[in-house]
């Protein structure tokens, strides 16, 4: 089984980890509320999409 | 007909994923909407809408058909006696997934899956009647077209003619030069 030969330092175990990165969510605002929202997905704010009510999208105290 | 899944089933296995499935449909039949993540919401869409389709059917055969995924008789009865009757103008799409965000544990995302019991839009109603409308008139216009075209033909043939004959006119000298 192949196998590193050699330890791999600090110094390169973080420079590639350097480039871990994470990119921003696009958000569009809602057209009820105003609020940003994550596109084809019901507002976390107001609970609309479409015009229809769902409570199961409201931003609750401790999610996110 | 739901397109077979790709990739790996939901829960163990087949039997696993059969069972999830079946239980999802039911919990949807009883409340007329639940909410789930939305991989599984998405994989019970096709099902559920297949089961409203045997419902819409009505008769022995397609409620044994729908007993073997739904095993409880009360549910099954509620999806042929009040569900079915909504769903009788709509030709399928009997059911909505909408996200609604990711959830605190884990940040799976997702959705609400729900019956659209609300009546076909007006507007398809609107073009429905308006195909109607044109369907019956089709024949009425079309008898009434064809008296003045006959005439409108008569006509065209007359002046067409002379055109065609100029045509094989001009086209026969073309010939002779040819075979010239």
């Amino acid at each position: 089984m192949a196998v590193p030969k050699r330890k791999m330092s600090r110094s390169n175990t973080r420079a590639r980890r350097s480039q871990w990165k994470t990119t921003a969510t696009a958000l569009t605002t809602c057209p009820n509320c105003k609020g940003q929202k994550v596109s084809h997905t019901a507002c976390p704010t107001c609970g609309t999409y479409k015009g229809r009510q769902y409570a199961e999208a409201l931003r609750t105290e401790h999610a996110g | 007909m739901p397109t077979p899944t790709k990739g790996p089933r939901l829960g163990g296995g087949p039997a696993h994923e059969r069972l999830i499935l079946a239980n999802l449909a039911t919990a949807l039949f009883e409340h007329g909407r639940i909410t789930t993540t939305v991989t599984k919401a998405k994989r019970l869409q096709p099902l559920a809408e297949r089961l409203i389709t045997f419902a819409k059917r009505g008769d022995l055969h397609a409620r044994r058909r729908v007993l073997t995924v739904v095993r409880d008789k009360g549910v099954v009865h509620t999806l042929f006696a009040e569900i079915a009757p909504v769903m009788a103008e709509r030709n399928g799409g009997y059911t909505r997934v909408t996200k609604v965000g990711n959830r605190k544990g884990d940040n799976a995302p997702m959705a609400v899956i729900e019956l659209v019991t609300e009546p076909v839009s007006p507007k398809q109603a609107v073009v429905k009647e308006a195909e109607k409308a044109a369907k019956k008139a089709a024949p009425k216009k079309a008898a009434k077209v064809e008296e003045p075209k006959a005439e409108e033909t008569a006509v065209e043939e007359t002046v067409e003619t002379p055109a065609a004959e100029a045509t094989e006119v001009a086209e026969a000298p073309a010939e002779e030069t040819k075979e010239a």
